[in-house]
């Protein structure tokens, strides 16, 4: 019987099967741990008197509620003194049962997406779990990886388990190639809009595809990360050669012989052919273009500079009243005032790399305030190295301490009442980057592209290339 | 761990809107708490308050007695998005103890349930039926696994077996999941040898 490469990496961690009244007991090879999902976890187990039953394979960080402003006089300008105290929270959780962390002052510490992957945590065939519904993006890697609440955060803390029915797959095979200026988060857009917000509902999907082979990590780590956004827990693509060279050398990967002998293993991870999915849908990867969003759901997405869709329905039409935008005419006319580069979703070297590229010799429109928020202390380090913070800094731009940031808004970074973002993070609902705030999604260098002209534009004509539009 | 749940009978309230995210249940920055108690009045924030934190006369959820609608009567894809568990808790503690849409993400689905509030996915024709008439006690019998209100026919629902288990009896997962920890054990030490 053939199987998918999710049935593959299923069955590995199958403890005990599912039955008509029980779900299947799934080990969890890899829990990731943050500030704002596991208090109330912690404080969950520690009054049964559990304790934490791997904590080698547990590993946190702090992200959410982190200020992305440095310590003035040695003290960090958190939101509140609730932020503050959660970040303490989790410090104390840590200390207490012997949990790694990625604290401040820590080298490693990252938005928990960027994190993990960097430090060779995440490897292909694992489960990989956490409390962010944005772990799907570990899937990049052929994990299966999902986003848990914070009752089931308890549950992996105290048994490294879960309880889980078998989810349903789907393919999604992206042909061709993907246009110069066109990424992997434009393909994530285009995705989207196709299977719509609910889409990917009850299913794992695996990306396949010449497109989709064709993305370095990076791309397939935003491909992934949003397949939640079609409302799949899980997105996952087979682990190749480009994976496997991306591992090498990474801190908790394996070395020398035990490479080798796991990177074979490895390889053998991927769809056998003939393998059936629940369900299959095929894009054509050559006819995306830059993709941006125009309402306040992420399916509602749109080539940059297409005309806006009439609303089907009265949420479609609250949401173009939400946006402030006219069914019939273009996004591109209205005025940017907030642009936001990073996240898990594009927080990562090769993004600020994109937008850097743009933003070289240019200057950021007056009257917008454009934020760059590296991923990770790593990403951070590197794009220094290269220069990238200049680049920014001298376009006009603010560059940041990692963090999540202005993605959830809920560390002090946010977008104005009525303000209009153009963000490559994750989410465009209604107040997501603030209260009252207007999110456009995007590419990271169609948010730099859009910083430079003041009003969301195509990064194609800001790129060195001939571009066939 | 929750409240055991047999029967409910309660009038509704309807939000009619697709796809209401955990952003609109719960905005963000009621997140940094470490508790999971008193989220209500967090719950549908930005809906029900202005910015200087008056409440809004006009909404809903403002002008109803939450002990008299326990059900919440939601558009499709309901409580999409973000996997926070905060969701599910603050609409339990502003007094809803049933979800009813079409459709409800997957993540949710699974707080929910821990969270003792009943996500319950009926077709189209039934949701129509129940939000003309939201003023109407609707009875949901999970035992029986079924709605019933007024005249009408008894509508099935499905639960995944054992969270229904778990509502009906109030087994408490976690305790259910320990008991498995030989079988656990056993698992790693294999495992761990594999992924040494």
């Amino acid at each position: 019987m053939p199987e998918t490469l999710f049935d593959k990496v299923w069955n590995r961690h199958v403890v005990t099967p599912e039955t008509p009244d029980t779900p299947s007991v799934l080990y969890v090879d890899l829990h990731l741990v943050h500030e704002v999902t596991s208090p109330q976890a912690f404080s969950e187990i520690e009054a049964r008197g559990l304790s934490v039953r791997r904590p080698d394979r547990t590993f946190a960080t702090l992200d959410h509620s982190t200020p992305t402003l440095p310590a003035v006089d040695g003290v960090r300008p958190y939101v509140t003194p609730e932020a503050r105290s959660q970040v303490e929270r989790l410090e104390a959780n840590c200390a207490r049962h012997g949990i790694r962390l990625a604290g401040w002052g820590s080298e490693d510490r990252g938005v928990v997406h960027v994190m993990g992957p960097e430090l060779g945590l995440t490897r292909p065939g694992m489960t990989v779990v956490c409390g962010d519904s944005h772990t799907a993006t570990h899937g990049a890697f052929g994990a299966l990886a999902f986003g848990i609440g914070t009752s089931e955060v308890g549950h992996v803390l105290a048994t490294q388990c879960l309880l889980q029915r078998k989810p349903k797959t789907m393919r999604v095979t992206v042909t061709g190639r993907l246009q110069p200026g066109v990424s992997g988060k434009d393909m994530a857009l285009a995705i989207i809009a196709r299977l719509g917000f609910g889409g990917g509902t009850g299913h794992v999907i695996e990306y396949a595809g010449e497109a989709v082979r064709a993305l370095d990590m990076e791309g397939r780590m935003t491909l992934c990360n949003m397949s939640i956004e079609a409302g799949a827990r899980a997105g996952m693509i087979a682990p190749d050669p480009v994976t496997v060279a991306w591992l090498q050398g990474r801190r908790h990967a394996p070395s020398g012989e035990a490479f080798g002998r796991a990177a074979a293993d490895w390889l053998t991870l991927r769809s056998d052919p003939g393998a059936v999915f629940d369900s299959e849908i095929e894009i054509d990867g050559n006819a995306i273009r830059p993709m941006a969003t125009w309402g306040t759901t992420p399916d509602a997405g749109s080539p940059v500079g297409a005309p806006v869709p009439e609303p089907r329905d009265a949420t479609g039409a609250r949401a173009l009243a939400y946006m402030g935008f006219t069914a019939g005419e273009p996004t591109t006319g209205h005025r940017v005032d907030v642009v936001f580069v990073g996240s898990c979703t594009n927080g990562r070297l090769p993004d600020l790399r994109a937008a850097a590229d743009v933003l070289r010799g240019r200057k950021v429109s007056p009257g917008v305030r454009m934020l760059v928020v590296p991923g990770s202390e790593a990403v951070r380090r590197d794009a220094e190295a290269e220069g990238l913070d200049r680049v920014f800094i001298d376009a006009g731009a603010e560059w940041r301490l990692p963090g999540c940031s202005m993605c959830i808004a809920m560390n002090g970074d946010f977008v104005g009442p009525g303000q209009l973002a153009v963000s490559t993070s994750n989410r465009n609902f209604e107040g997501r980057q603030g209260k009252g705030a207007r999110t456009i999604l995007a590419s990271p260098a169609t948010a730099a592209a859009s910083a430079v002209a003041g009003v969301l534009t195509d990064p194609r004509a800001y790129l060195k290339e001939g571009v066939d539009a | 761990m929750p409240e055991p749940l047999q029967v409910l009978t309660s009038k509704c309230v309807v939000l009619s809107q697709a796809n209401i995210d955990t952003d609109q249940i719960i905005p963000a920055r009621f997140l940094t708490t470490t508790s999971r108690e008193g989220l209500g009045k967090a719950a549908f924030y930005d809906w029900r308050y202005e910015a200087d934190g008056s409440p809004k006369p006009e909404a809903v959820l403002n002008r109803i007695d939450p002990a008299e609608r326990r059900i919440l009567l939601a558009g499709p894809n309901f409580a999409c998005g973000s996997s926070r568990e905060h969701a599910p808790w603050a609409l339990a503690d502003y007094g809803f103890r049933a979800v009813i849409s079409t459709s409800i993400a997957d993540i949710f689905t699974s707080n929910a349930l821990k969270t003792g509030l009943l996500p319950i996915e009926v077709d189209q024709a039934v949701w129509d039926d129940l939000a003309a008439f939201p003023d109407h006690p609707v009875t949901i019998d999970l035992e029986a696994g079924e709605i019933r209100r007024g005249n009408a026919a008894p509508t099935p629902f499905t639960v995944e077996r054992f969270a229904r288990r778990c509502l009906l009896d109030g087994v408490d997962t976690l305790g259910w999941l320990q008991a498995r920890l030989p079988d656990i054990a056993a698992f790693e030490a294999a495992h761990d040898m594999e992924t040494a």
